[in-house]
This record gives C-alpha cells, structure tokens and sequence, in this order.
C-alpha cells in the first residue's frame, strides 16, 4: 500500500509538471469541457490531447464520462478516492497487526493449559 | 438436509473494520480468540506488545519498545523505516482498568495528539477489540491517515496546496 500510494503522488506530480495539463486543469476549474473543446482552446490534435487527458485522469485529477460520442472531462474527486485508500490501509495495518495477536494469544493460552494459570506471571 | 452449513466459514473472513465515526474520531474493532485476561496481557506487557504491534507485511521493524502500564505510565516506540529517519511514537497512559479498559495519548505530534481508548469485552471466550481514536481536530484526523507512512504527510499537503493554487489561478479569468 505504501507503494500504491507513492505511485499514485508520482502519477500526480507527472500530470502537474506539463504546462498544457496545468492549463486542462485551470480550464476544468472553469467549467466541465469536451476532449474536442480542449483540443480547439489548445491548439492541439484530438489524439494529443486525449493523451494529455489520459494522464490527468490516471493521477485521479480529472474523471471522464462518455455520452454518446462525447467525452466530458471535469476535475476529478482525488480527495474522496484518497480518504477510502488511507481508510483501507490503515484497515489492513490493523488487520495483520490482529492476526499476530491472534497468533500470541494463542500461545498465551496453550501455555496457560500447561502451566496452569497461577504459575505463569 | 441440515448437515450443510454453507454461510459460516465466511463470516470469519475481513473481521477487522474500520469507520471514520465522525470528523474527529476513528473506530477499528476486531474479535480475538482468547479471554480478555490474555488479550489484556497482549496489550500491556511490553514482550508481548512487541511481538505483534508490528506486523512484517508493514516493512517496519521496531528498534524499542517501552511501556510502562500504569495511570501516568508512559510509553516509548521506536520504528525504522527503510534508509529513513527511524519514528518514534510516545504518550502516557491516562486510564488503566485490567482487563476491560486501557486509555493512552499520543504525544508525539506537533499539538494535540489523539486520544486512544482500547476496550475488551469477552464473549463466550473471545474477546471484542474495540479501539477508538479521538483526535482535536479533524484536520489532524485527516493528516495522521495522510502521514501514516511517515513524511507523506507533507508531500501530500504540498500536492494539496499545489492543486488549491490551480484552483484559485482557475477562479480568477
């Protein structure tokens, strides 16, 4: 999880290090726009900017919905999506953690049979 | 007919859950197989806290360990990570009740830390975990789960405020 969470900020601080996607995201801040819309504003191809786009939406900045033959970009929920993976991690520390306790309890109380509980501090 | 009994393997399965209660405070349970008295021991000997409060799947290895269980008793652990700078995590113990109640802070953040409040109830020989974290604020709530790898926290806050001045630089036209 470590991992995922280092790859999804590198994902980011891709996205955020080309000029023309810092300007996707301002014009985003705007107002939702279509790939051919974003294209026109920037000058580009419909191809290029899909892969600009692409980048954007795999670092979870932009989300993008199909409509028919239109795809609508709009700025993407990266706060929500990280809260549920920060949530699910800390899930899942505490879950091994419980497992090794099950694990020592366990032997807590194999002990315990043993022993019998007065001798054992 | 009644020799199969499909639905009970798993329920067993993914028992620890986590929810964020409110904006301030965070609630993991879990039900573990022993008494409370074992579970309670697990919890407040240091040999023993050591020997799971660290899971390997985490990548940390714990350097020390100290916990002085008692009203007033405090505890000291020590992490590393990796090539990094190695983490401590310390507070004191506020409320000991064997068996049934443990309560600790947090100390080693910058303000205020969180609250922890651990408490055991058994059950027919198992025992219901149930640890509750009250933070100051729901900001630090917000950056202990950002920053429990250990400096993300501030690679994340510096990617916030990244994103909030496109935003602003957005609003202006």
């Amino acid at each position: 999880m470590v991992q995922y969470l280092r790859t999804r900020l590198d994902d980011s601080f891709a996205a955020l290090s080309d000029a023309t996607r810092r300007g996707v995201l301002e014009q985003l801040g705007r107002s939702d726009a279509s790939i051919t819309d974003l294209a026109e504003k920037f000058q580009m191809t419909l191809t290029g900017m899909k892969k600009h786009v692409d980048v954007l939406e795999g670092a979870g900045l932009v989300t993008t919905e199909k409509v028919g033959r239109v795809r609508t970009c709009k700025l993407g929920s990266r706060r929500l999506e990280e809260e549920t993976a920060w949530l699910e991690r800390y899930r899942q520390l505490w879950d091994s953690r419980f497992d090794e306790l099950d694990k020592v309890v366990e032997e807590l109380k194999r002990k315990e049979k043993i022993y019998g509980r007065k001798k054992r501090k | 007919m009644d020799a199969k009994r499909e639905s009970e393997p798993t329920a067993m399965k993914d028992r620890t859950t986590v929810e964020r209660k409110s904006e301030r405070e965070l609630v993991v349970t879990r039900t573990i197989n022993g008494p409370a008295r074992i579970v309670f021991e697990a919890f407040t000997k240091p040999e023993l806290l050591r020997r799971w409060w660290v899971p390997k799947s985490s990548g940390l290895s714990l350097l020390s360990c100290d916990a002085d269980v008692r009203v007033g008793g405090r505890y000291r652990l020590v992490f590393a990570h990796g090539a990094s700078k190695p983490m401590e995590f310390y507070g004191r113990y506020i409320e000991v009740t064997p068996h049934s109640r443990l309560v600790w802070t947090n100390d080693e953040g910058d303000d205020g830390g969180a609250v922890t409040t651990v408490t055991f109830e058994e059950k027919g020989g198992k025992t219901l975990l149930v640890m509750h974290d009250l933070y100051p604020s729901k900001e630090a709530l917000d950056a202990s789960l950002a920053g429990m790898e250990g400096g993300m926290r501030e690679t994340l806050e510096q990617l916030d405020e990244l994103v909030v001045t496109l935003g602003a630089s957005a609003g202006r036209s």
